[in-house]
């Protein structure tokens, strides 16, 4: 065990699934001679050399599919998007041609690949660059959706998507690439897909959330805990297939259950957990789920308004407080 | 649906002047000179065999769609069945094909059954993609068939990926992607032939003009109708053929392909055609954006009597030996109808299989 960054991690687990399998190549813009926009690549076109390590134009729709033709005849293709928000360029490659093959060529041809790369806001960078895709992603069946909050689940569940036989969308944390955490250096050691995490025990009341607002919920509880309210936290780590076992054990032991996520409200991660629960927990339940998540705008500049748009802990602990009758 | 041949029964598109002078010198081709004049005969009857199976099945098809036995859109080839034909023979078995909606002619000339095609349209368990696909989305692995796509130019891509993966396996298959005229126009086009010259892919893409786009003309789509000059921008080879000859595909596609096998390197071929049908069996072949008179006009050049009046000139088909090999090949189409007509619907248990596989590396 090392305490290294989210960043860190990543780059190690791209270093060993490279090492293990030499169908695994990355591809995207910047990744080799730049070492990454974001440096998750760094050091590892000296080591894997070009074909491995692969400098894109800018051109997501192109590589995105040249992604999905290589995977067609049996590569592992590691396609990086600079940021979730030019994805949306390449949706037609992820969403109609990597999610629907194997469904349409009637089993035929699988997609042993990874879409990844900075989901969600960062600070200050306004409307086109601040969005959180999951539930647009988790939408469509046929594609895996990955979320990791910390470094040992960004290292973990990156090995288990780059082995992963299906097309896996592997959104990472903006944010989140300078926090530290534990991580270990055994190779084989594996994160699976579909399984959430309880990040911290509580009794009192339950958050639902994922990626960058797991940070978000461990101040809350930290926060709360002086207050005699013990907070259970439930990363859900991978939103598509979800976890709904993990979720309904934490309602039925709290009773009390707060949705925490980047995204807007309609149609969001938030939306389906409470229907789950609604349908898993109904008796359980002692208040009204709710739910709290970005401002129904698109993100603005300024920094207060941008504050203002944002989850964030005093939110999240005044969802808390009326969901526990205390507000 | 189409109205087909002008008001005439579908089932027989191939209009034949018997008392029409072949042209002498349409019997050019670049075979190499130590083909014997046996073997150009046999691969003149093999060109024509080929044409024949795709017309007679998609006539067919076309029936089978009056009588509602293939559901959703279907889109035939029918008049542009020498470029099918003509590639297919220039490539090796390890060789791969990537195409658009537009397949059923692609995929028997590749030599996927008429039986799992006529299966597949009737969304039939024994169907090439299990009946899951359509008409638009016949697979066959074993033959590096890598499907009809139904997003315009959303494949272009798909066979830059694959020219990716040969070279990164240092392999000498070729990937041939076929598209049609409009998608020219869209982004993933670009971005597919800039990738595949910066890298030097071994791709071959396949420009079918026929003209339209679904019912809009190339003149009202397209800025520069001249499509094969689109491959100057990426520094790539552009050329134009006569695709209503199949020896004119191809030869123009067996350079294309051993410049891509031996250098690696990609071309851009506009195959100027025509379509003798409607863009689907939803609208008429003529009448709305387009005339009779031009489609009347344009069905004369049609591939399997040009092919045919070679064949004659030369004296190596009589029309008795052409009746009996057009009767075998609609013998195959009503076996493949039959045989689809028997197969069993998917199971329902099949609605959840294939959304993924449970396996890991």
């Amino acid at each position: 065990m090392a305490v290294i960054t989210y960043r860190e991690a990543l780059t190690q687990a791209l270093r060993e699934e490279l090492t293990r399998d030499e169908n695994v190549f990355l591809m995207g813009e910047e990744v080799a001679q730049y070492n990454g926009a974001y440096k998750v690549s760094k050091g590892l076109l000296d080591e894997f050399g070009p074909m491995r390590i692969v400098d894109t134009p800018i051109t997501e729709l192109g590589f995105a599919g040249v992604g999905v033709g290589s995977a067609m005849v049996g590569l592992r293709p590691i396609i990086e998007f600079m940021t979730w928000n030019f994805a949306l360029l390449a949706l037609d490659q992820v969403v109609n041609a990597a999610a629907k093959m194997l469904y349409m060529s009637g089993g035929q041809f699988n997609m042993p690949m990874v879409f990844r790369g900075p989901n969600g806001s960062a600070l200050q960078l306004s409307a086109q660059h601040s969005q959180a895709w999951e539930s647009w992603l988790a939408h469509i069946p046929g594609l895996k959706v990955v979320t990791p909050g910390t470094p040992a689940d960004a290292k973990g569940l990156l090995k288990s998507a780059i082995r992963d036989d299906n097309p896996v969308v592997f959104l990472e944390g903006e944010m989140l690439y300078n926090t530290k955490g534990e991580v270990s250096d055994d190779a084989d050691l594996l994160v699976p897909i579909g399984k959430a995490d309880i990040k911290r025990e509580g009794s009192d009341c339950t958050i639902v959330t994922h990626g960058k607002m797991v940070l978000i919920a461990l101040q809350v509880a930290e926060a709360l805990a002086k207050e005699n309210i013990a907070v259970e936290i439930v990363d859900l780590r991978t939103i598509r297939p979800m976890d709904v076992e993990a979720i309904a054990t934490s309602v039925q032991k709290t009773n009390r259950v707060v949705v925490l996520e980047e995204g807007w409200e309609m149609c969001g991660v938030g939306a389906q957990v409470a229907d789950f629960i609604q349908r898993e927990c109904f008796d359980d339940l002692d208040a009204p789920v709710i739910r709290v998540h970005q401002a129904d705008t698109p993100m603005p500049y300024a920094k207060n308004l941008e504050r203002a748009a944002k989850p964030d802990v005093p939110k999240a602990i005044a969802a808390i407080k009326k969901v526990m009758y205390l507000a | 649906m189409g109205t087909g041949t002008g008001g005439g029964r579908l089932t027989d598109t191939i209009e034949r002047e018997q008392t029409r002078k072949p042209k002498q010198e349409m019997q050019t081709t670049n075979e190499p000179a130590e083909a014997t004049a046996a073997e150009q005969a046999t691969l003149r009857k093999e060109l024509l065999r080929s044409m024949l199976l795709q017309r007679r099945f998609e006539e067919r098809c076309a029936e089978a769609y009056a009588l509602g036995k293939i559901g959703g859109f279907c889109h035939l080839y029918i008049g542009q069945e020498a470029i099918s034909a003509g590639t297919m023979s220039v490539l090796r078995p390890d060789d791969y094909v990537v195409t658009s909606y537009r397949d059923h002619g692609q995929a028997i000339a590749r030599g996927v059954t008429p039986r799992s095609v006529m299966s597949e349209l009737f969304g039939r368990v024994d169907g090439c993609s299990g009946g899951k696909g359509g008409s638009m989305h016949l697979f066959d692995k074993k033959l590096g068939f890598l499907g009809g796509h139904g997003i315009v130019g959303g494949h272009i891509p798909l066979a830059g990926g694959v020219g990716w993966a040969i070279k990164y396996r240092k392999g000498d298959q070729v990937c041939v992607c076929f598209f049609g005229e409009a998608a020219v126009n869209i982004g993933a086009f670009h971005e597919a032939l800039n990738i595949a010259s910066l890298w030097s892919l071994p791709c071959v893409f396949v420009i079918e003009n026929n003209r339209y786009g679904m019912g809009t003309a190339i003149s009202r789509s397209t800025a520069n109708e001249d499509v094969k000059a689109r491959a100057a921008a990426y520094r790539m080879l552009g050329e134009s053929v006569d695709a209503q000859d199949v020896f004119a595909v191809r030869d123009a596609m067996g350079r294309a392909v051993a410049l891509a096998r031996k250098d690696s390197k990609p071309t851009l071929i506009e195959m100027r055609t025509y379509r003798f049908m409607g863009h689907s069996m939803s609208d008429a072949a003529s009448g709305t954006y387009r005339s009779r008179e031009e489609l009347e006009e344009n069905m004369k050049r049609d591939p399997i009597v040009i092919l045919h009046d070679i064949m004659r000139a030369n004296n190596e088909l009589s029309d008795g030996e052409f009746s009996k090999l057009d009767e075998e090949q609609k013998a195959i189409c009503q076996d493949a109808w039959d045989f689809a007509d028997a197969s069993a619907e998917p199971p329902l248990e099949n609605l959840f299989t294939n959304v993924l596989v449970e396996s890991t590396s």
